[in-house]
């Protein structure tokens, strides 16, 4: 769990840092629970719908737990006539999950993004921010891996 | 004072009132959905569009969030504003059958048909009436906008009971949505305009009976043919 009081008071409880305050809580915690919107809203004495709004409207905020590591697939325009839906369906068959959820082992949350301005890289995959460009469906695997819990 | 013409008439209006306060004052009518007297404007439905500005540069504007200026030409019924609003209206139709409210607007601008594919199943036109109606006037902020794009919707934080609702029921007053259309006879075809589709017994032939559906326009539209007819069988 963050410490909201500690990011609460980094931002001088102000309410017009609203969203960098949620983007801290974000970025420890990786998701935004309930009692965290909660919490900050009577802090900053924001009303919740307000907070909930703001929360619900940006996609880089999540609601739901997500995984340690965030694989997102690009399916915009260019990346789709390159294939990109296969590399997604071969996504989801190796982690076994849909489009924005979460592996049970909360290691893997699969994302799918419209165009992330890399078109030449294309099909896209980025895990964690790194970009893995001309992705296949048989490069899916081996790049995976590289995130996966190492064996003890 | 500020000095400006709508439709071609020289009015005055006070420092800060929008371009519809102007027009409402001269009795000048625009449609409204989204504006109501004593919430902030919002400008959500676009229904009430007004064209501004000359040539090239002439624009629609929604007027209740369009404050008056000294010098604008505001014309509320050109050729542009009626098609527009008349797309505006089949979209509102298309987006939320079942509420009276567009219903009406939609026969009293004689729309015939809707061009778009109609969402039977929504039952809300997101004007955020309820919203201001919760948070200005009940000062309870208990609902809002969530989500965004189709997703967007109205709802209490985490979709659950709200702590802060008084349950004073003002969201419902105010929503256009909830009072349901007409439940006439053709109650589930996408426009309910039975008094412009539909011809209505007409009274006016009976001596002992008045007709109260002044609105209906049906008789105008009668003569109308009849004349064009006559036009036609002349020529
Ligand atoms: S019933 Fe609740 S949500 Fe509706 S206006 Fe009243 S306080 Fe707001
Ligand atoms: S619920 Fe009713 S008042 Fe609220 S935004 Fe939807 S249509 Fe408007
Ligand atoms: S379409 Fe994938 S990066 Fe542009
Ligand atoms: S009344 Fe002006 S936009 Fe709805």
């Amino acid at each position: 769990m963050a410490n909201i009081d500690n990011i609460l008071k980094k931002h001088g409880y102000k309410k017009s840092e609203l969203i960098p305050i949620l983007q801290d809580i974000q970025a420890e915690d990786r998701w935004l629970p309930c009692e965290t919107l909660k919490y900050v809203s009577e802090k900053l004495d924001i009303p919740l719908i307000d907070v909930y709004s703001l929360a619900t409207f940006y996609k880089s905020f999540s609601l739901k737990p997500r995984g340690k590591h965030v694989v997102t697939a690009c399916c915009g325009t260019a990346c789709h006539v390159r294939g990109g839906p296969k590399v997604l369906q071969e996504l989801q068959n190796q982690l076994h999950i849909d489009v924005d959820e979460t592996t049970p082992d909360k290691h893997f949350t699969l994302e799918t993004v419209r165009c992330l301005g890399a078109c030449a890289l294309g099909p896209l995959v980025v895990v964690d921010g790194k970009y893995h460009g001309q992705m296949n469906t048989k490069k899916v695997a081996s790049t995976l891996k590289k995130y996966s819990k190492k064996k003890k | 004072m500020i000095e400006m013409t709508i439709d071609g008439i020289p009015v005055q209006v006070e420092e800060g009132s929008t371009v519809l306060d102007a027009a409402r004052f001269y009795g000048i009518e625009i449609p409204t959905l989204c504006d109501h007297d004593g919430l902030s404007s919002y400008g959500a439905c676009r229904l009430c569009v007004v064209e501004i500005g000359k040539g090239e540069n002439a624009k629609l504007v929604s007027s209740c969030t369009y404050p008056a200026e000294t010098g604008l030409n505001i014309r509320t019924n050109s050729q542009r504003v009626v098609s527009a609003r008349k797309m505006l209206v089949e979209l509102l139709v298309a987006m939320c059958p079942s509420s009276k409210t567009v219903q009406d607007l939609a026969s009293a601008m004689e729309v015939k048909q809707v061009r778009f594919k109609v969402d039977k199943t929504n039952d809300c036109i997101l004007c955020g009436l309820c919203v201001r109606m919760c948070e200005e006037q009940m000062m309870a902020k208990a609902i809002g906008f969530v989500n965004r794009g189709k997703n967007r919707k109205i709802t209490t934080p985490f979709d659950k009971k709200s702590d802060v609702c008084r349950t004073c029921g003002g969201c419902l007053y105010i929503c256009p949505a909830c009072e349901l259309r007409c439940q006439g006879p053709a109650a589930d075809t996408d426009l309910c305009n039975a008094c412009v589709n539909v011809q209505p017994v007409c009274l006016k032939e009976e001596d002992n009976k008045m007709c109260f559906l002044e609105t209906c326009g049906w008789c105008y539209e009668e003569l109308g043919r009849k004349n064009n007819k006559k036009e036609i069988i002349k020529k």
